[in-house]
């Protein structure tokens, strides 16, 4: 191992081969330094204040030098010094340098297995169906209004200009709440069978103008299978205006549909009979499955039955009637004039989504919800 | 209603400019829909599906009507050519009664029966109907019977006009009448039912006995056999409420009643009696006697509408010029008489075939349907007004997207629920159905436990172990004679809080998960004081279950559901939360109240001490929050353990104290000082401190 000596020729031929000595030295130990503890014996062998190399080659070589030679001398010590310093810096981060990356080679995963998942809900396609519809209403100004499940048949039927004996007014097609003998007709209870019963009850509550958009539950007496449930979800809109006509009904379900299946999707009417609505019509759709052809690839389009249309909802302009039965809060039929139109949320989820059987809409079955997580 | 129709024998009446897929797609653009096209050539079949409103479209030559409007081309009249047929000279006279060779025929209810119209054939083959009438009543599935029914069978289909055929020897007495029946008559329908009747049947009546019953099946007795030489045909007009009580009250729908109850065509009574006279003439020879009978004991005239042009545009738009308007009314057969010093006013006379046309917007309806829906240009009308949101809207989002964020897949279920489970999972009157799809679903759901929990045990029975569900939703309560609809959530948990993994090992759901989700869910509310107990409903674990009360009031219970109590049958711990919306939305959301980051460092200071299990973490927490030090920031519980070394009935717990000033750094005699007081409250609990 190197050991600092006394000078005796203080030549500068002498002195660059004591240096040269020296530094060879110092490297050749520092690329010894393979750990941690080494390289602080390394650091206090070469730069202790004690018996330090640098400490003994000041002793030997600075203070031990005759006064012509001392300032060659100092400045070549000083360089030393700096020389030293440097090479237990650099091998300190050569030491660091290696134990890190043998960490990281230890701390190594199998980036390939799954990670770990936090539950995350998924949304009711019915009722992310039903949001999705009342966002593009609410976005052309439309308020949500609610209503109650439980009407009166009033609200259901009678303001709504059904005729008495009209057959949606009979127990196959409507649940009834029991024990309603003693109430006069227009008050016994009912499960609503759609979500217009709103229009008569904001209209009532409100004056117009009046742009309202109505989601709900509705029920009907449809014993449950593959294509029916005794309750489903509707979207009811109303708009009631001093000059509103046929083209805006048309105008503004038109936009309402690219707003939700596409800007390409097209939209067609054909007349249809309601009895709060006057004229009528029923709203197809271009099939946003198949993009209106029919066909699937080779195959024949099941939502459209190769049609290339689905009916999507019903709609017409408020009948004179409905208006009559609120003329007194700014609704009378010669100088106000609307639209209506009502659409099924499950239904749409059903085609949207290709979902076979409505009853899987209510069954809560995680591998069926999940699907729209 | 789904019918069939023969294109070919439309095109007996007009002359069409469009083959059949055409003029199904054109019929279908006016709202004569045609769902379906089969066959082919002569035998082409139109599914038809006419609105109940359109009884005068339910057959061959209204739907000819149709298409001659739309095309703008001629409708050919139908005249059956009798021999000895002049034309109806009959009237009514005074009770409607006239006399005629064979049979005076009375109508004793003239609001029921407005006319009666009938004709006699003598001499006439019964047999099989000729080929091309078997082969149209076969496209429309109508069975051919025989030459007679036939008749009546083909002229329905034809002009939509029901009439019935009576062997007329068969007829007793000598003369029709018109009547109500008697308490206690009976009548043997065509379907060989024997029918009890009652004064509220109206009935065609022979001499002695019921042979019809009005409008809605004829009698079995007087029908037409192969015996048969003499015929009497009915041809009536039978009040619409009147058919359609009697089709419900004897549970008989006929293609005859379906027409009548929705209104049919006044004025083709004695055109329809003389089809059929034609028709039977033709397959069965015999001989017409006397003139056709025509017995009009009350006229029904249907009112003139009043149409405005401006209104038409009112509700329509400015597109329809008046020539257009005027036009597809007279196509229609509407007769439009301008209003002497109005241009823009007209009064319109309805056609006897078109009983559901009274008003002004029903002439609308008409002129925009035939104009052609598609043909209107898409407006979209302006609006000022401003959108208003549901009260609790936000609310209701708040907590949908917290569930959906907490793992619980939002589901629905059916708003019916059983007795039983009414009863048991709510304390409340549920409202009862009078005619509930089945007994399991013969009420309105008062809680919506029983769907969560019928909704979980599905999935159990399925194999999937991890589940969560919420709905959020109404539940109903009766309240007297009213039906309140009050907002509930309810979740559903069953299986791991952390599934297993290589990663670490599953960790079932205990308590604390729907504690934990319970409290987050209850904190984005403004409240001053919220507190749990154990007093939650009976079908909840009693040991692991609690009730939230905020400011006083109940708003939320969870726990273990206990499968005894709620008679469920589940192969695995269920957890259940239900949060009462009505009670939770009286408070508002809670408002962000931002605070400055601390500038100074907290200090933590733990005490490990044993308490009597009668000591719960809520006496602990109150008696040391109640020291009132204004810089304890938190007091939370680390860590519990019971046995080893702790006696039993008592546990150990370290507890940690956070401590910080927004002033200035802590200085040690401080801490040290409250450290005193939090071990003397504690102790003060009869804690025990042990080594720190
Ligand atoms: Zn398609």
């Amino acid at each position: 191992m190197y050991s600092v000596a006394k000078l005796t020729d203080y030549s500068a031929a002498a002195l660059d081969a004591a240096v040269r000595e020296l530094l060879s030295a110092l490297d050749a130990e520092a690329a010894t330094v393979k750990s941690d503890a080494e390289w602080k014996a390394f650091r206090d062998r070469w730069m202790a204040r004690k018996n330090g190399v640098l400490t003994l080659v000041n002793d030997l070589w600075l203070k031990a030098a005759p006064k012509d030679a001392k300032r060659d001398i100092g400045q070549r010590v000083n360089e030393l010094k700096t020389q030293v310093e440097q090479t237990v810096e650099s091998t300190q981060q050569r030491m660091q340098g290696g134990a890190s990356s043998a960490r990281l080679a230890t701390d190594r995963v199998d980036i390939t297995l799954p990670g770990i998942r936090r539950p995350v809900g998924a949304e009711h396609p019915v009722i992310k169906t039903l949001n999705e519809i009342v966002g593009v209403f609410r976005n052309l100004g439309y308020s949500v209004q609610e209503g109650p499940v439980i009407e009166t048949d009033y609200y259901n039927f009678e303001a709504l200009n059904f005729p008495p004996n009209h057959p949606a007014r009979d127990t196959q097609d409507t649940l009834f709440v029991a024990k309603q003998g003693s109430k006069p007709a227009r008050e016994r209870l009912l499960l609503r069978t759609h979500t217009s019963p709103v229009q008569v009850r904001t209209m009532e509550a409100m004056k117009p103008p009046l742009r309202i958009v109505i989601p709900g539950k509705v029920h009907r007496n449809d014993p449950p299978d593959a294509s029916h449930s005794p309750m489903f979800h509707q979207v009811e809109g109303l708009a009631v205006d001093t000059n509103i006509t046929f083209g805006d009904l048309k105008g503004t379900l038109d936009h309402a549909m690219k707003a939700l299946f596409g800007s390409s999707v097209k939209t067609h009417f054909r007349p249809s009979f309601f009895p709060f609505t006057e004229p009528s019509a029923e709203m197809m759709v271009s099939c946003f499955i198949c993009g209106g052809s029919g066909k699937r690839g080779s195959e024949p389009c099941r939502p459209c039955k190769t049609t290339g249309w689905i009916e999507i909802l019903g709609c017409g302009m408020v009948d004179p009637n409905v208006f009559e039965f609120v003329k007194g809060n700014g609704y009378d039929p010669k100088k106000v004039s609307g639209f209506a139109f009502g659409m099924g949320a499950d239904r749409i989820a059903i085609l949207k989504y290709g979902v076979d059987d409505i009853q899987l809409f209510f069954q809560g079955d995680v591998r069926f919800l999940e699907q729209w997580r | 209603m789904n019918m069939k129709l023969s294109p070919t024998w439309i095109r007996d009446f007009v002359a069409l400019p469009v083959d059949d897929h055409r003029l199904a797609e054109d019929l279908t653009s006016i709202g004569i829909a045609v769902e379906g096209i089969s066959g082919g050539g002569d035998s082409t079949v139109f599914e038809m599906e006419i609105g109940t409103n359109r009884p005068d479209a339910m057959n061959h030559y209204g739907v000819a009507r149709e298409a001659s409007a739309f095309y703008d081309v001629p409708l050919k009249l139908i005249s059956p050519k009798l021999t000895s047929a002049a034309k109806a000279a009959s009237t009514a006279r005074s009770g409607g009664t006239i006399e005629v060779v064979p049979f005076p025929i009375t109508i004793e209810e003239a609001n029921l029966c407005p006319r009666f119209t009938a004709r006699v054939v003598r001499g006439v083959k019964i047999r099989p109907s000729p080929a091309n009438v078997v082969q149209r009543l076969g496209l429309l599935d109508q069975r051919p019977i025989n030459n007679a029914v036939d008749a009546t069978n083909y002229t329905l289909w034809e002009i939509g006009k029901p009439t019935h055929v009576f062997d007329l020897d068969l007829l007793e007495g000598g003369k029709i009448i018109v009547r109500r029946a008697r308490d206690g008559e009976t009548l043997k329908t065509l379907d060989g039912v024997e029918r009890k009747l009652t004064t509220e049947d109206l009935v065609v009546a022979d001499g002695r006995k019921p042979v019809g019953l009005a409008g809605v099946m004829g009698g079995f007795d007087t029908m037409i056999t192969d015996k048969t030489r003499n015929i009497l045909i009915e041809s009536a007009w039978w009040d619409p409420a009147m058919v359609r009580k009697m089709s419900r009250r004897h549970g008989i729908h006929t293609d005859a009643s379906h027409r009548f109850e929705r209104g049919a065509d006044y004025e083709s009574t004695v055109l329809s009696c003389d089809r059929v006279a034609e028709l039977i003439l033709q397959s069965g020879g015999g001989e017409l006697v006397g003139d056709v009978v025509d017995v009009v004991a009350k006229r029904i005239d249907q009112a003139p509408v009043a149409l405005h042009l401006a209104e038409v545009r009112r509700i329509l738009g400015e597109e329809l010029g008046t020539n257009e308007i005027l036009g597809i009314l007279k196509r229609l057969g509407f007769e439009s008489v301008p209003e002497p010093g109005e241009e823009a006013e007209f009064t319109v006379h309805i056609p006897s075939w078109r009983l559901d046309v009274e008003r002004e917007i029903d002439l609308i309806e008409e002129i925009a349907r035939l104009h052609g829906y598609d043909k209107f240009a898409n407006k979209l009308p302006a609006f000022s007004g401003a959108v208003i949101d549901q009260p609790d809207q936000a609310k209701d989002q708040k907590l949908r997207s917290l569930l959906l964020a907490l793992g619980y897949n939002e589901a629905v279920s059916l708003s019916f629920i059983s007795h039983e489970d009414a009863a048991k999972f709510s304390p409340m009157p549920a409202i009862e159905l009078a005619n509930p799809i089945s007994d399991e679903a013969s009420v309105m759901r008062n809680s919506i436990v029983p769907g969560i929990l019928g909704m979980v045990a599905y999935n159990l029975n399925r194999g999937s172990d991890n589940v969560r569900l919420f709905e959020a939703g109404p539940v109903w309560e009766a309240s007297g004679p009213k039906a309140m609809e009050l907002k509930r959530v309810c979740m559903g948990a069953t299986g791991s809080a952390v599934a297993a993994s290589v990663n670490q090992g599953a960790r079932p759901l205990s308590f604390f998960d729907l504690k934990g989700d319970m409290e987050t869910l209850l904190e984005a509310f403004e409240c001053d004081a919220l507190c749990y107990d154990s007093n939650a409903a009976e079908y909840y674990h009693p040991g692991r279950s609690a009730r939230a009360v905020m400011d006083g009031a109940t708003v939320a219970q969870f726990g273990q559901i206990d499968p005894e109590k709620a008679a469920r049958k589940l192969r695995q711990d269920v957890w259940l939360g239900e949060i009462f919306l009505d009670r939770l939305y009286t408070h508002s959301l809670r408002q962000v109240r931002y605070q400055a980051l601390p500038r100074y460092p907290a200090v933590e200071r733990d005490f490990s001490m044993v308490f009597g299990d009668a000591v719960g973490f809520e006496k602990i927490q109150q008696a040391v929050m109640g020291l009132g030090i204004a810089e304890l920031r938190s007091f939370v519980p680390v860590e519990i353990f019971r046995g080893g070394a702790v006696p039993a009935g008592k546990y150990s717990i370290l507890l940690r104290a956070t401590l910080q000033s927004g002033e200035r750094t802590l200085r040690e005699d401080e801490v040290a000082q409250w450290s005193g007081k939090i071990i003397n409250a504690l102790e003060g609990l009869g804690g025990m401190l042990r080594a720190s």
